[in-house]
């Protein structure tokens, strides 16, 4: 459609081999354009729709988020989303980094790859799944390591859920699933530091501490940003976390802890789908914006 | 990493394209959202029975929608009807609040279509968002005649009614009772308590004498429906569609919260939830008395606890000293609902009466104590005959009428606020007298957010 036209019309500027290059990117891109229009723009798309409208469809302006930002659960939800997103960002970068540093360090190839492995393998699980394995683990009376639990002061579910503990809890769950695969991508960048830059730096005399901290991670900066988009912008709408614990506590603990739930709740119990589609406009616009600012502080797109 | 930086001119023939991309996908969005914004149409309704009707097309596939238990039913009516078309679905019969069947019903609204024809939810407060939904077909409008309707226990549709008209079918009944294990009770020379005075009286000397058994749990969601409601605590007094009375510092509610406060601190009330892995485990075998709706005795004891037949028996709920107005609590019992949508109401409201009244299954196979009155009688009778339990089961169905009126069941869920509001604390330790204010404030936030007038 629009993007064979506009191919069409640039092509007589440029030679022939630009032309089938530029197609052959054309045909790899467009897979990924039409999911992301499917499942990424439409949807946006129609939820700022419904953000500024009523339920019979006619404009509204800013009423439904004045509407939801005024429910009582709202601003409780924003505290546990910026605690959860706090834990969840510093633990992930400096661990993150910190093991990939380590890993990247071992030279002994069948551990390092078969550490590259097990960080790897809880994020084949998927998310539901894997939250699933954490509720046995967090219950004292199945649990497989009960006696850490109880040596930690937990002797039931009801004490390890308590309100307080939460943001721990939900942090440890998306570290364990989300972080190997972080580990496994920092690990390939550290590969990608030209050797000769590694070999200067151990010539002119630098341990591993300085080389870690002077050469490796301030290489690493553009993948730490854009690891901490990611997980902003995932961290922002916990949801699978949270729902799962309040179904299998009975609704004890993670009932409308995230602005996700809000949601969900708003949706379909309160029937307000459009209070629902404000809400999530709301998250869209500040992933969207840390983005940004995180994209035009670091020179995110410059070349190096 | 090494990027070639693209010329100026081919960095204008990008922003050229991007622009054309991002026009032609502001298009798309557009057109499919006015294409979004249309649906549902409601041509062609008929007005019958008290509400517009779908056209009718006779023979037409029925869709029941049953939880894992109900199942037995709907494959009984299709063995027994061969000649309907049934497709059975099964999902989590909302089941602990999960409102899968609001959140379904919200999507087929969307689409305009999709709906069951009949259903089965585990809840008894879906007609409280059902008839707003435009979901649930009231059916006593012509779809059931009122013989039928008089059959059913006093007051057991009362959650299915919804400004005179009725909206749904009782399952089954979940008034509480007090279920005890008749040969320990024996064994430790104890009389099963009539009143609260003595209940509490017991409980403290189970506490000194054999500490470790347990006369109650307080642990559940549920919990407040059994010691509250019994108690006559109103915390949810549903006065309107969207009017609720909510006061949980009266009398009626400090007693019992002190109650239970004296026997959760001398450890003779449980504080774990009956179907939590710590109970199971640990004070499986411990329970002495416990007040608990009727369908403890099958889905508790029975299966989950696996109590050996022929100890667990049932008494009437115990009083409060020198109150004569007897009541007790419920938790529960299921509804049917019967779609507005539906294409083949006769067959439908065939499948309802069935299900909800027919001796066949309410009588003989259901696992729960009955609503529909002449079935329940049936079933007393099988429970007797089976010979699981060490009493015979008539305080079940003198409890059947008893239920305290005036908590009614509203849109927001009781169960839900108590679970997150007051069991957290007790977990804590803290006594659950110091928490009923917020769990009164919790209340009425919820009942507000939901749309309803609060009064206290």
């Amino acid at each position: 459609m629009t993007v064979v036209n506009s191919s069409t019309s640039s092509a007589g500027r440029r030679p022939r081999g630009t032309d089938r290059q530029s197609r052959a990117g054309i045909a790899f891109v467009a897979g990924y354009v039409v999911l992301l229009i499917a499942f990424g723009i439409l949807p946006t798309g129609y939820a700022v729709y419904f953000a500024f409208t009523d339920a019979g469809g006619t404009f509204s302006g800013f009423s439904n988020f004045i509407t939801t930002a005024q429910d009582f659960r709202f601003m409780d939800a924003v505290g546990h989303v910026a605690v959860y997103l706090l834990f969840w960002l510093v633990s992930l970068v400096v661990f993150v980094v910190g093991l990939s540093l380590l890993l990247h360090r071992l030279s002994s190839g069948v551990a390092s790859k078969s550490l590259r492995f097990f960080y790897y393998i809880p994020g084949a699980l998927a998310g539901a799944a894997s939250v699933l394995v954490w509720l046995f683990m967090l219950d004292p009376s199945v649990s497989p390591v009960s006696s850490l639990l109880s040596t930690l002061g937990f002797h039931t579910f009801g004490e390890v859920i308590a309100p307080g503990n939460l943001a721990l809890l939900f942090t440890i769950i998306a570290f364990w699933t989300g972080a190997g695969g972080w580990i496994v991508v920092m690990y390939g960048a550290l590969n990608n530091i030209p050797k000769d830059v590694m070999e200067a730096a151990r010539i002119d005399g630098a341990n591993a501490w300085q080389t870690a901290w002077r050469v490796q991670i301030p290489m690493l900066r553009k993948w730490i940003i854009y690891m901490v988009i990611l997980a902003f912008a995932a961290g922002a709408q916990l949801f699978v976390e949270p729902q799962l614990l309040s179904l299998a506590s009975v609704g004890v603990a993670g009932r409308d802890y995230s602005l996700n739930q809000l949601t969900y709740d708003f949706a379909f119990q309160m029937n307000n789908i459009n209070g629902a589609a404000a809400v999530s406009v709301e998250l869209l616009v500040v992933s969207v914006t840390v983005a940004g600012i995180f994209v035009a502080r670091s020179g995110f797109f410059d070349a190096d | 990493m090494t990027v070639t930086k693209p010329s100026s001119s081919q960095k204008r023939v990008f922003t050229a394209r991007r622009a054309a991309l991002l026009a032609g996908c502001a298009t798309t969005v557009l057109l499919t959202v006015t294409a979004c914004g249309g649906g549902g149409s409601s041509a062609g309704t008929t007005t019958k029975d008290g509400f517009a009707q779908a056209p009718q097309k006779k023979d037409s596939t029925l869709t029941v929608w049953v939880d894992a238990t109900r199942m037995d039913a709907a494959k009984l009516y299709q063995k027994l009807h061969p000649e309907v078309k049934l497709d059975i679905v099964s999902y989590d019969g909302d089941a602990n609040g999960s409102n899968y069947l609001q959140t379904k019903t919200q999507l087929f609204n969307r689409t305009g279509k999709g709906w069951p024809d009949v259903v089965f939810s585990s809840q008894n407060n879906e007609a409280s968002w059902a008839v707003d939904a435009g979901f649930a077909a009231p059916l006593n409008k012509g779809l059931i005649d009122d013989a039928t309707l008089g059959n059913f226990a006093k007051g057991a549709n009362d959650v299915c009614t919804v400004n005179g008209k009725l909206y749904c079918l009782r399952n089954d009944l979940s008034q509480a009772v007090l279920w005890y294990n008749a040969p320990l009770l024996k064994k430790f020379g104890y009389t099963v308590p009539t009143t609260w005075e003595e209940y509490q009286a017991l409980g403290e000397k189970v506490a000194k004498e054999h500490p470790g058994y347990l006369v109650g749990d307080a642990g559940d969601s549920f919990t407040p429906e059994i010691y509250m409601w019994a108690s006559k605590c109103g915390a949810n007094h549903i006065t309107g569609p969207k009017a609720v009375s909510v006061n949980t510092t009266s009398e009626a509610c400090t007693k019992m919260a002190k109650l239970m406060d004296v026997l959760i601190k001398n450890k003779s009330m449980s504080i774990s939830g009956v179907f939590s892995t710590d109970f199971g485990k640990n004070e499986a075998d411990k329970v002495l008395l416990m007040p608990g709706p009727a369908w403890f005795g099958g889905a508790v004891f029975r299966d989950t606890l696996k109590v050996p037949a022929k100890q667990i028996a049932a008494a009437p709920i115990p009083q409060w000293k020198g109150d004569s107005d007897v009541s007790t609590g419920n938790v529960g019992g299921g509804t049917w609902l019967l779609s507005q949508h539906s294409t083949n109401i006769k067959a439908a409201t065939d499948f309802l009466k069935w299900v909800t009244t027919d001796n066949a299954y309410q009588g003989e196979k259901a696992p729960g104590y009955p609503a529909y009155a002449p079935a329940a009688e049936v079933w007393l009778t099988g429970q007797g005959t089976a010979g699981y339990f060490a009493s015979d089961l008539s305080a079940l169905k003198n409890a059947s009428s008893q239920v305290w009126s005036q908590w009614g069941s509203g849109q927001f869920s009781q169960e839900a606020i108590w679970a997150a509001t007051v069991k957290p604390a007790i977990t804590a330790g803290k006594t659950i007298e110091s928490q009923l204010p917020a769990w009164q404030d919790s209340i009425v936030k919820y009942a507000q957010s939901n749309g309803y007038k609060v009064s206290k």
